[in-house]
C-alpha cells in the first residue's frame, strides 16, 4: 500500500517493544463478537492510475460548465479563477495544516485569515467579520440564532425573497430548536410588504439583496423598521461578486450580513465545499458565532495573530457555547481571500460591472423572443424570465441543444404555481456566442 | 530506539537576533494586504464592460470600498511567505490527537480538480451530472458497508454539523413517537468533545453527565444508573477521546434501547477501527464520519471538512433531504421533504462534492484491506510510542493498551516547574508541532498523541528520542528549555490574554 510506511519488519520489531504477539492484540479491549473475521465485501486496493481512470469515467457521464453555454446560478456561480489561487491553496503548508491551536507555527494561516476578516468586514460594510463558516445558508441559520441570543427572542421573519434552500435550513434548525420562524410567500417582483410585518415579537427579518428571483432591494426602511422594533436585520447575498458594484448592506442598516463567498476564488464543486461569510457590529462580538483571529504581540514584542475570544466557543463552553461549530471553512477562506486579493476595489468593481453588462445584453436579447418575458425591474446578474409552459421541460431540451440555460424556480419551490420561471444567470465568462446560443436555444425550445 | 541525540545547550541569549529587515534567513516577515495593496493595482485583467444603461434602480454603490489589490507577482509573493510561517504535516510529524494529521495523496487533490466535478453546478439538470450522484451513491454504499447501518446522510459541512443532523434526526424520531415533551435529557460523558454538550443544547436538551470510571471508560452499570424515562439519547465517542475503547459499548447500547432512548455514537475516532470493527454491530443509532480525519481529506488549515452520517432503520426515516433514490437506469435527488419523514435540509445543495470525491479516490486505493491496514498501523503506532515512552511519562489510567492515540497526564512534571504547555512549546523548537493538550478535559495537563498510520519507524523513533530528551531535560531542571520556548519559531509565545481583553479582529488605518 503506497501510502503506508511501515514495512513487516518494523510492524514486528513495533509488536516486540509494546511486548504483544500481534496486531489482533491491540484489539483486545473490543467486545470479540464485534471483530471482523472475515473481509469486508468491498473492492480490494487500486493502483494511482486506476483510481484515476475510476473517476475519469464518473466525470465524463457529467457536463461541466465550462463545456456549454453556461447561464445556471441560484446561489452558486461559474466565475473565472486565476491559476495563481489554485496553486498556492494547494502549497502544503495551507493544504495540509490543521486550525492554528499553536500560534507560534501557524502565523500563515492566522494572517490570511486576519486579512479575510477584514476584506469581508469591508465588502459588506460592517465592523467585524469571523473567520468563516462552511456555507451562505449554514452561516444564515447561524445568523438567526445569534439574533435571538442577542434580543433574547425566539421568532424570525424570512422574507419570500430569501433563497429557498436558506429559508429550509433556518426552519429546520427553528423548528428543532423549538424557535418560531415565519415565511413570506415566494415574492417574484420584490414586492412585499415586509416593514407592515415587523412587530416588537421579532427578533430578526432575515432578507437577501439580489434576492433569489434576481431583483435588489433597499434595505434602509426595514432595518428602521427593525430597530424601531428593538429587532435585527439579517442581511443575505448569495452572489458576492455583487457586493462591487451594489452599496453594501451596512450602509443600509443591517445588522448581521451573511452570505455565499463561493463566487470568488472558488469552484462550483456540484454545491461544496462553499465558504460562509459572517460580519456584524463590533457590539454584537461576543455573540458571534464560530471562529475569529485576533492581533496580539509574541514575547519578543512582535505583530502576532492569534485565535481569540474562544471561551465563546464549544471547546470551552461546551453546552454554553454560542455555536457548535468547529471547523470554519479555511481552505476555501484561502481561495477567497487570494482571488479578492488578487481583485483588489479596481479589479473586482470591474468584474462586477461586466457581469452587470452581460446580463442587461441577455436581458434586451430576450425583448425580442416570443414566449419568454424578463420580469425584474432590477437586477446584478441574474434574472428571472417568465416563458410559455414548464421551465423545468424548458431546461431539459435546452441542455439536450447543448445549453444549460438556467435554474427552474420549482426546482426549489415545487408546488408553488410558479412552474413557468426560470432564473438566468451571467457572469464575465459568458461570451456573445453564448448569448447567441442561449437565444436560439431558447427559441426553438420554447 | 534511537540514542538521544546530543544534549541541546540552551541560548545564552533569551532574545531573537535582530536584524535590519526582521527577516531571520528563510523566515521572512510579511506586511498585511492593506499595507502593501493599493486600490488601483490589480492581478487580474479584465475586457471593458460593454456600454449599457444599467439596471441597478438607486443602489449602485457610491462610496469606495477600500479593499488594496496586489499584481501577480505580489500576490504569490504575500501568500508564499505566509505559508512558509505554518507547520504541515507534509513537512513533519503531526501528532495532533483526536485531529487525525494523515498524509493526503495528492492524487486526491488532482482528481477533485476534474473538470467533470470541480466544474459542476448543484442545480444543473440531474439528467447533467448523473456521475457525480453516482459518485455519492458509491461513497455512500462503502460508508454504510464500512459501519454496517443502513442509510446515510451525505449533507452534513462537517463533523459538529453531523453531530446536529444525528441528533435531530433522533429528536425528529422521538417525536414522531409523541414523547418530545417527556424525553429531553441527554447523557454525555465528561471527557467528550465540547460539540456534543454543545449539539445537545441546540436543540434544546439538557445534558446529563455520565462519570466514567477508574479505568477511562464509561461502565453500562453507570449508564443504567443515569437512566429514566427522561432520557432521549446518549452520545458516546468510541474509541473514545481518551484513546480508549469503550469495552462496555455493547451493553450501553443494549442498555439505551431497553430504556427507550437512542444511541449517538461520535465517529470522530473511526480511524482506529475502520475495517476492523463495525459501529453497527456494537448497536448504535447514528454516527458522523469525519471524511477529513479517517479518510484522508486535508484540513486545510481548518476545513472543509465533511460529516456524513450512518444511521440505523430506526432513525433512517428522518434522514435529511436531500437524498439520493434510484429510478429505472437514472439516479435521482429527492431535494423537497414534503412527504416524507425527513426532519428537512441541513444546508443548501447536497454536501462537500470536493470532499466526497477525495474520500472515495482514498477508499478506491486502499481497498477494504488497505482501510483496515490504515487503522491496524494507527493503533499500532500509538502503543509503540506508548510502551516507548511509558517510563519516562505517566498515563492517566495505567498502562494500558490504546486505540490510535495515546493519552498521558502531566503527574510526571509535577515538582519541575515545567508544564503541559512549556512541554508542547519545546516541541516546537525541536521541529514537531505539539500534541494536542489540555484535551481531554478530565485528565490533569492532558497531552494527547496521535501519531497516525503515516509515520515511518524511523519518524517515529526519532520523535520519540526527542521526546525522552525533553522529559530528561524537564526532570533534571533544565528549565530554560521550556519557559522561554519557542525560540525557533517564527513567533515566541503570543499573548492570548492581550488578544482577549483587546479584540483587534481587523485592520483599521492608522489615525492620520
Amino acid at each position: 500500500m503506497r501510502y503506508h510506511p511501515l514495512s513487516e519488519a518494523d510492524r514486528n520489531a513495533m509488536l516486540a517493544t509494546i511486548g504483544v504477539s500481534s496486531i489482533e492484540a491491540l484489539y483486545a479491549d473490543a467486545p470479540r463478537a464485534t471483530l471482523l473475521e472475515t473481509p469486508l465485501d468491498l473492492p480490494s486496493g487500486k493502483s494511482e492510475l486506476d483510481v484515476e481512470r475510476f473517476f475519469a469515467r464518473l466525470a465524463a457521464r457529467n457536463m461541466p460548465a465550462s463545456r456549454a453555454p453556461f447561464f445556471v446560478g441560484a446561489g452558486a456561480y461559474k466565475h473565472h479563477i486565476p491559476a495563481s489561487v489554485d496553486h498556492l491553496i494547494q502549497r502544503s503548508e495551507f493544504l495540509t495544516s490543521y486550525t492554528p491551536y499553536q500560534p507560534e507555527i501557524s502565523q500563515g494561516t492566522l494572517q490570511y485569515l486576519f486579512e479575510f476578516q477584514t476584506q469581508v468586514a469591508l465588502l459588506t460594510g460592517m465592523e467585524v467579520a469571523n473567520a468563516s463558516m462552511y456555507d451562505g445558508s449554514t452561516a444564515t441559520a447561524e445568523a438567526v440564532l445569534m439574533a435571538h441570543r442577542v434580543t433574547k427572542r425566539r421568532k424570525a421573519l424570512l422574507s419570500g425573497g430569501l433563497h429557498p434552500h436558506y429559508a429550509e435550513v433556518v426552519r429546520t434548525i427553528s423548528r428543532l430548536a423549538e424557535d418560531e420562524v415565519e415565511t413570506m410567500a415566494p415574492d417574484i417582483g420584490a414586492a412585499e410588504d415586509l416593514v407592515a410585518r415587523i412587530d416588537d415579537t421579532l427578533s430578526c427579518v432575515v432578507v437577501q439583496t439580489p434576492d433569489f428571483f434576481g431583483n435588489l432591494r433597499d434595505l434602509t426602511k426595514i432595518a428602521e423598521a427593525c430597530h424601531r422594533n428593538g429587532a435585527l436585520l439579517i442581511a443575505v447575498f448569495t452572489e458576492a461578486v455583487s457586493l462591487g458594484l451594489l452599496k453594501s448592506p451596512g450602509a443600509m442598516g443591517a445588522d448581521i450580513v451573511v452570505g455565499e463567498g463561493q463566487s470568488i476564488g472558488n469552484s462550483l464543486n456540484f454545491g461544496g465545499p462553499y465558504v460562509g461569510l459572517f460580519a456584524t457590529r463590533h457590539e454584537f462580538l461576543r455573540q458571534m458565532p464560530g471562529r475569529l483571529a485576533g492581533e496580539s504581540v509574541d514575547a519578543d514584542g512582535r505583530r502576532s495573530y492569534v485565535l481569540t475570544l474562544s471561551t465563546r466557543e464549544q471547546h470551552i463552553r461546551r453546552d454554553k457555547a454560542t455555536s457548535n461549530i468547529c471547523t470554519n471553512s479555511g481552505l476555501c477562506a484561502l481561495a477567497f481571500t487570494i482571488h479578492l486579493t488578487l481583485l483588489g476595489e479596481a479589479g473586482l468593481t470591474r468584474l462586477a460591472r461586466i457581469n452587470h453588462a452581460n446580463a442587461v445584453l441577455l436581458a434586451q436579447m430576450l425583448k425580442d423572443v416570443p414566449k419568454a418575458e424578463v420580469l425584474n425591474e432590477t437586477f446584478f446578474n441574474e434574472f428571472t424570465l417568465r416563458v410559455e409552459g414548464d421551465a423545468a421541460a424548458l431546461v431539459e431540451k435546452m441542455a439536450a441543444r447543448g445549453v444549460l440555460a438556467g435554474v427552474p424556480v420549482s426546482r426549489l419551490l415545487p408546488r408553488a404555481g410558479l412552474d413557468d420561471l426560470l432564473l438566468v444567470a451571467t457572469t464575465e465568462v459568458n461570451t456573445q456566442e453564448d448569448r447567441d446560443a442561449f437565444v436560439a436555444a431558447l427559441k426553438e425550445s420554447l | 530506539m534511537l540514542d538521544r541525540p546530543a544534549v541541546v545547550e540552551p541560548l545564552d541569549d533569551d532574545k531573537t537576533p535582530a536584524t535590519f529587515t526582521g527577516n531571520r534567513g528563510l523566515d521572512q516577515e510579511e506586511p498585511l494586504i492593506f499595507e502593501i495593496g493599493r486600490l488601483d493595482a490589480t492581478g487580474v485583467d479584465i475586457d471593458d464592460p460593454a456600454p449599457i444603461a444599467t439596471r441597478l434602480g438607486a443602489l449602485e454603490r457610491n462610496a469606495p470600498i477600500g479593499l488594496p489589490g496586489l499584481t501577480e507577482p505580489e500576490t504569490m509573493r504575500h501568500y508564499v511567505r505566509l505559508s512558509r510561517k505554518n507547520y504541515s504535516i507534509d513537512a513533519g510529524l503531526y501528532p495532533l490527537g483526536s485531529c487525525t494529521m494523515k498524509h493526503n495523496p495528492r492524487s486526491n487533490e488532482k482528481i477533485a480538480r476534474f473538470e467533470g466535478f470541480a466544474d459542476l453546478h448543484p442545480l444543473q439538470p440531474q439528467s447533467t451530472a448523473q456521475g457525480a450522484l453516482e459518485l455519492m451513491q458509491i461513497l455512500a454504499d462503502w460508508l454504510m458497508t464500512l459501519t454496517n447501518m443502513q442509510a446515510v446522510a451525505m449533507s452534513p459541512k462537517a463533523g459538529a454539523h453531523g453531530e446536529l443532523c444525528g441528533m435531530m434526526a433522533i429528536k425528529s424520531a422521538i417525536a414522531a413517537r409523541g414523547e418530545s415533551a417527556t424525553r429531553n435529557v441527554v447523557l454525555i460523558p465528561q471527557s467528550a468533545h465540547g460539540t456534543n454538550p454543545a449539539t445537545a443544547a441546540l436543540l434544546g436538551f439538557s445534558v446529563r453527565v455520565v462519570p466514567a470510571a477508574a479505568d477511562g471508560t464509561v461502565r453500562a452499570e453507570a449508564v443504567k444508573e443515569a437512566l429514566a424515562p427522561d432520557v432521549a439519547a446518549i452520545m458516546l465517542t468510541n474509541p473514545n477521546t481518551c484513546g480508549l475503547f469503550e469495552r462496555e459499548i455493547v451493553d450501553i447500547a443494549d442498555a439505551m434501547h431497553e430504556a427507550g432512548g437512542y444511541f449517538y455514537c461520535d465517529g470522530a475516532n473511526f480511524n482506529a477501527i475502520a475495517g476492523v470493527a463495525r459501529p453497527g454491530d456494537f448497536g448504535i443509532d447514528a454516527m458522523h464520519i469525519n471524511l477529513h480525519k479517517t479518510f484522508s481529506t486535508p484540513h486545510g488549515g481548518g476545513g472543509p471538512g465533511a460529516g456524513p452520517v450512518v444511521l440505523s432503520e430506526r432513525l433512517a426515516p428522518f434522514a435529511p433531504v436531500p437524498f439520493i433514490r434510484r429510478n429505472g437506469d437514472a439516479l435521482e435527488l429527492v431535494e423537497a421533504a414534503e412527504g416524507t419523514q425527513s426532519f428537512g435540509r441541513l444546508t443548501a445543495f447536497h454536501g462537500q462534492m470536493g470532499m466526497f470525491v477525495r474520500a472515495l479516490a482514498y477508499m478506491l486505493a486502499h481497498g477494504a484491506d488497505g482501510v483496515a491496514q490504515a487503522s491496524k498501523d494507527a493503533v499500532l503506532s500509538a502503543n509503540y510510542v506508548r510502551a516507548s515512552l511509558r517510563d519516562v511519562m505517566t498515563q492517566p489510567f495505567g498502562d494500558r493498551i490504546c486505540m490510535h492515540e495515546v493519552l498521558f497526564d502531566d503527574a510526571w512534571l509535577r515538582g519541575t516547574g515545567v508544564t503541559t504547555l512549556d512541554f508542547a512549546k519545546a516541541m516546537i523548537d525541536e521541529g514537531y508541532h505539539p500534541m494536542t493538550i489540555y484535551f481531554p478535559l478530565v485528565v490533569h495537563g492532558a497531552m494527547l498523541i496521535e501519531p497516525t498510520e503515516s509515520e515511518s519507524k524511523a519518524s517515529l523513533d526519532l520523535f520519540i528520542a526527542t521526546l525522552r530528551d525533553l522529559a530528561r531535560s524537564a526532570k533534571a531542571g533544565e528549565v530554560a528549555r521550556f519557559g522561554p520556548a519557542p525560540r525557533l519559531a517564527p513567533r515566541r509565545r503570543v499573548d492570548e490574554a492581550l488578544a482577549a481583553r483587546k479584540p483587534v479582529l481587523r485592520w483599521t488605518p492608522a489615525a492620520a
